[in-house]
């Protein structure tokens, strides 16, 4: 095949064969665009990833999309289900629809970028990815996120930062109730700075002022664990 | 795991296929409930008449069941016994008398129910599901978790006139609901978790609550994990527990509205590409009625 955009079209063609040719790329391929069409909520399209190469979805992707992807681009010209770049090691996946839930759950690099909603438990586990959401999060979200960030432009659901670790969580909207440890936080320069860096890396520094965002975090008191907080669990 | 699949006509155009949208939905689902499958479909629907969807002994002649003024269609192993719906009741007593063996999987003025063990695509071929029409249907997908694979087992439930529930996810309370609803005199056929929400919001109706409220009476009440998706005569509704513990997808356009348990069983509706495609919330009930039905 030749250097030029690879267009593969699972009515036809087997998502196997798809996961495997993306797989088989080396670092330095110059097959570098791929577009797959009717994706039909196939699950796992483009997980695994390894190769800086730019994958467009064009329609509705199903659970665990870009899941593990390590320096790809990956592009859901619709929504993605359960899981979309879960355990993400870097890269960045794009996703222009709504994100279903556990979107970038354990999450240990790279940048997810949710133009829609994301459903409950976004950001679970997040272990250092950035994600960026533009609508709102369900709830759950960053459950015992321990480091990286989450931006949500909307609403956060209920018990938002449940057992958070060291995550840094910005929310412009309403939060519904913080979890077990998780307080809000002030908003200093280098947080500004911080989410400006995010949003900036994102495309969206234009978009939003930094300064209508709150910022929760951990009140450490629970993830050392010590026998008087032996109720909130 | 199970899949869960409604189809909902908002306009009659797609009311011919409805049947062979739903064979494809169910289809779609064959990975998450390769077990059994089941489906209820509302069709020609008349005051006048009420439908007994029965699933006679293997072997058995339904049309030497004599009903009175009762006409009978075979539909692979089930049966439609229709009968002047001032004749149900003594419809339903001479069925129990005459043939005890035969199974009332639903009854209704325009619901018919039918759902057997094996792969969801045979089970809709064995029932001619594709060729049927209707103005909403429901269906399912079983991987058994909390009962024996059986044609008892197998969703949908009805437990209503012309009402029937699935359900994706497991009741944990459902002995204590079991007990409670037989003491007020309803009957169960099976040790089915999802068969006493049926009978829940059954009861709950014949106390007079409204389908959404008799749902969200249900959160309060039924403990575990669930989606719902039930049928009535007039419309359907959805339902997923608080913590949204099983998938669910929705899609919407000038057409229908339709529900998938994943996004792969809506994805050869027509019109897709452009429908409003969403989660629903979870705690959140959704429902449609036919308008002037309701």
């Amino acid at each position: 095949m030749s250097g030029g955009a690879q267009t593969v079209d699972l009515a036809s063609a087997s998502l196997r064969d798809l996961n495997a040719a993306l797989h088989a790329l080396p670092h330095d391929t110059n097959m570098t665009r791929w577009h797959v069409r009717n994706p039909d909520g196939r699950h796992a399209i483009a997980a695994g990833l390894t190769a800086p190469v730019r994958v467009e979805i064009d329609g509705h992707a199903g659970y665990y999309c870009a899941g593990m992807n390590m320096a790809a681009t990956v592009i859901v010209r619709g929504n993605a289900g359960t899981g979309v770049a879960e355990n993400m090691m870097s890269g960045r996946v794009h996703v222009l629809g709504d994100a279903s839930q556990s979107a970038g759950a354990s999450a240990h690099g790279g940048l997810l970028l949710i133009e829609g909603n994301a459903a409950a438990r976004c950001g679970i586990s997040l272990k250092g990815a950035d994600i960026v959401v533009k609508g709102s999060v369900g709830h759950m979200s960053a459950f015992m996120a321990q480091s990286g960030t989450l931006a949500v432009f909307g609403d956060a659901g209920e018990g938002f930062g449940d057992s958070i670790y060291e995550a840094h969580l910005y929310v412009r909207g309403r939060v519904a109730s913080l979890g077990a440890d998780c307080i809000e936080k002030p908003m200093r320069d280098h947080h500004r700075a911080e989410l400006l860096a995010l949003l900036s890396e994102a495309g969206a520094a234009g978009a939003v002022d930094v300064g209508a965002f709150r910022r929760y975090g951990s009140a450490r008191t629970l993830y050392t664990f010590h026998v008087d907080n032996a109720a909130a669990y | 795991m199970c899949g869960i699949v409604g189809l909902f006509a908002k306009h009659p155009s797609i009311e011919a296929d409805l049947g062979a949208h739903l064979a494809t939905m169910l289809a779609a689902l064959a990975e998450r409930g390769p077990d059994s499958a089941g489906f209820a479909i509302y069709s020609g629907g008349s005051a006048a008449r009420t439908k007994f969807t029965l699933r006679p002994p293997a072997g058995s002649d339904p049309d030497a069941l004599g009903i009175p003024d009762g006409a009978i269609t075979v539909r692979g192993s089930h049966a439609v016994l229709t009968v002047p719906a001032a004749l149900a009741g003594s419809a339903r007593a001479a069925l129990a008398a005459r043939a005890p063996e035969t199974v009332v999987v639903g009854r209704g003025a325009s619901m018919e129910l039918y759902k057997e063990v094996g792969l969801p695509a045979d089970v809709a071929r064995s029932f001619a599901l594709a060729a049927m029409t209707g103005t909403h249907g429901i269906g399912h997908t079983r991987m058994a978790t909390e009962s024996a694979v059986t044609t008892d087992g197998a969703h949908p439930f009805s437990t209503g006139p012309d009402q029937c529930l699935v359900h994706n996810g497991s009741l944990s309370n459902h002995n204590a609901w079991r007990r409670t609803l037989r003491r007020r005199g309803y009957g169960f056929a099976t040790e089915n978790d999802t068969e006493v929400a049926a009978v829940y919001l059954t009861a709950r109706i014949d106390e007079g609550y409204s389908l959404g409220d008799a749902l969200r009476a249900g959160l309060n009440d039924l403990d575990g994990f669930y989606t719902f998706v039930v049928g009535t005569g007039s419309g359907f509704a959805v339902l997923r527990d608080p913590i949204a513990c099983k998938p669910a997808v929705m899609a919407e356009t000038d057409t229908f509205v339709a529900f998938g348990t994943e996004y792969r069983a809506l994805a050869a509706l027509p019109g897709i590409a452009t429908a409003r495609v969403w989660e629903p919330e979870p705690a959140t009930v959704y429902a449609w009625e036919r308008a002037g039905d309701a």
